[in-house]
């Protein structure tokens, strides 16, 4: 199975950020795959160990979101495709658009995405790519299965979970709890420099949504803390659920 | 001239998900007409309680094929419904369902789109909408200025008000077909449970490593069940086995907006405070004086969770 991956270099998900000149600074910010495409990566290494076939890895982004590749490169993917991004503000529609472009002519028989970016928490592109290329798709999958040329996906949604079948290709979308993804052995590291990194300038499209503003959130004042003996610190918890906050208790 | 302002029902099983009342209730101050948009099999009688919440219409697309959520069926009518009624803005609680067809369509409309929004103002044929980025330590403004202007919302960041409109149902003409349908849905398998669902509850109790097992999982169970409230946990309670994925409360996991949030052994990392620290009040009990909890509580308690909650259990209870 030819398995395309779509990766998004997202800030350490520690990181302090910044804003500087109305803008998010990245100075000295540790980047990581967005750990939802990590899960992504892994499972398509784990069906070509199953089933056979090749990993691409794609990845929009300015110059370091090579490092991000490489490191997909590292835990086992066979090749890079590096669309080379400089306008950080892309909206998630000039991204699909981008990567749609990519990906048609990759013809994958599977796309595997995180359901969700850790630093915009947008959940859209891979939808929007699935649109765009006509194809199917199945969103926050928690496990992947395949019969008859179709994709089985368990999917978490709101009330429980759902079987879902879709057939391929198609794109399906990560959630954590489907696979818990390898460190690059060393070994995988001194390949990865040799695999192949194309490098692609992306279609020229305009974004729509525009940020006009960017804001730190304004911090939360402590409130009251208590140390004591239980009965005492534990009735005092009692006495403001139900003076301050108006808790029913049933 | 578009026009009005479309609220996308979120139900199952003919049980509205709360967003839809929230999304209808702050609907009221764009100044336009205001039109819940139903998807399902014999749902119409569901048309009241949208029009207590603020649906001054409910556009109905009733039919075998929508009974229930597929993103092919429903996008596929959606757009023909836009085609003819032509709105001027469409909003979807920010749930499964939600962002999966909100996304789907305004592909398919080729229209920008703000997700997981915190606030909005629309005015003018112009949306701004407040998001909260990098896991909420960053609050961006998005402006939409697109025909239709669409965007979902987070639940609970809207007050419900009852505000007693008509709900005129509007049969809208089927132009679906099981053609449309891409995704088999094979099985639904519910969530049992007595409590709420997390991402809806108005309190939730959560747990993290400091539960030390299943015993300390009761402790917080008990303290839950009287406040009717859900049960959440930290990636360490869930990694650990104590509670399900389904449960975990942060970055990796859910973002929850309850009134209260109640914090038991949980130091307070920063991928755990993204999903929780926009409760409106949030308490913590935690043996550590020093757990970075302390800095998003409204009530702080240093001290064990073993000894503490029964106390506050007993407490209540009086
Ligand atoms: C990419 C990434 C994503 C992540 N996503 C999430 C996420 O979505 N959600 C999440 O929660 N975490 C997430 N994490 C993990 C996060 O960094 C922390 O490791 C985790 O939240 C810690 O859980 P905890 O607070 O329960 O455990 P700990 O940090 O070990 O804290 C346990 C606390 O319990 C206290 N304690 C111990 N015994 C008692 C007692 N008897 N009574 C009272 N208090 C006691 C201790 O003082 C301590 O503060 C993520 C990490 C990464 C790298």
């Amino acid at each position: 199975m030819k398995i395309a991956v779509c990766v998004k270099q997202t800030f350490d998900t520690e990181a302090k950020i910044v804003l500087k000149d109305g803008k998010i600074s990245g100075d000295g910010i540790n980047l990581i795959i967005n750990p939802y495409d990590e899960v992504a990566v892994e499972e398509a290494l784990q069906i070509k160990q199953k089933q056979g076939g090749e990993v691409v890895v794609i990845c929009a982004g300015g110059d370091r979101a090579v490092e991000a590749i490489r490191q997909a490169l590292a835990m086992g993917a066979d090749r890079g495709i590096h669309i080379k991004v400089s306008d950080a503000d892309a909206d998630e529609y000039a991204r699909a658009v981008m990567l749609a472009e990519v990906l048609k002519e990759q013809a994958a028989d599977l796309i595997l995405c995180g359901h969700v970016a850790a630093d915009d928490g947008s959940s859209q592109v891979p939808t929007r790519v699935a649109e765009i290329m006509g194809i199917p798709h199945a969103n926050v999958v928690t496990k992947l299965d395949f019969a008859d040329g179709k994709a089985v996906c368990t999917r978490e949604v709101d009330g429980g979970m759902e079987v879902t079948e879709v057939a391929l290709p198609a794109i399906v979308t990560c959630q954590v709890s489907l696979n818990e993804p390898r460190y690059p052995s060393m070994k995988g590291i001194m390949q990865a420099k040799k695999k192949p990194v194309a490098n692609v300038d992306p279609v020229k499209v305009d974004s729509k949504a525009k940020i006009i503003e960017l804001a730190l959130p304004a911090a939360k004042q402590a409130g009251k803390k208590i140390e004591g003996e239980p009965e005492d610190t534990g009735a005092q918890l009692a006495a403001w659920l139900l003076n301050e906050v108006k808790v029913e208790v049933k | 001239m578009a026009k009005g302002t479309w609220v996308v029902v979120d139900q199952r099983d003919g049980k509205i998900r709360k967003v839809t009342f929230e999304l209808l209730s702050a609907a009221q101050s764009y100044g336009d007409e205001v039109t819940a948009v139903l998807f399902g099999k014999g749902v119409e009688g569901l048309a009241a309680e949208l029009g207590k919440f603020g649906a001054d219409k409910v556009l109905v697309a009733d039919d075998d094929v929508f009974a229930n959520y597929n993103t092919g069926a429903y996008v596929a009518q959606m757009a023909a419904m836009i085609k003819e009624y032509d709105p001027a803005v469409i909003l979807f609680g920010h749930t499964s369902m939600g962002k999966d067809f909100a996304a789907r369509l305004a592909q398919k409309l080729e229209v920008g789109m703000a997700t997981d929004c915190v606030a909005a103002e629309i005015s003018g044929g112009k949306g701004v909408f407040t998001r909260a980025i990098y896991a909420g330590k960053v609050l961006a403004k998005v402006a939409i200025e697109d025909t239709p202007i669409m965007a979902t919302i987070r639940a609970g960041v809207m007050e419900v008000a009852e505000s007693g409109k008509a709900g005129e149902v509007v049969k809208a003409a089927v132009a679906a077909t099981a053609a449309d349908v891409y995704q088999n849905v094979k099985e639904f398998m519910p969530t049992v449970s007595s409590r709420p669902e997390l991402t809806e509850a108005e309190v939730v109790v959560s747990g993290g490593r400091g539960l030390k097992g299943p015993e300390g999982v009761k402790v917080i169970e008990e303290l839950a069940d009287l406040l009717g409230a859900a049960i959440g946990g930290s990636r360490a309670s869930i990694d650990s086995g104590w509670l399900g994925h389904e449960y975990q409360v942060g970055q990796t996991g859910k973002v929850v907006n309850p009134n209260l949030y109640i914090a038991a052994g949980i130091s307070g990392a920063i991928q755990h405070l993204a999903g929780m620290s926009s409760s409106k009040f949030i308490a913590a009990i935690n043996t550590d004086p020093e757990a970075p909890i302390f800095s998003v509580t409204d009530f702080g308690v240093v001290g064990d969770l073993f000894k503490v909650i029964p106390v506050v259990t007993a407490e209540l209870k009086k």
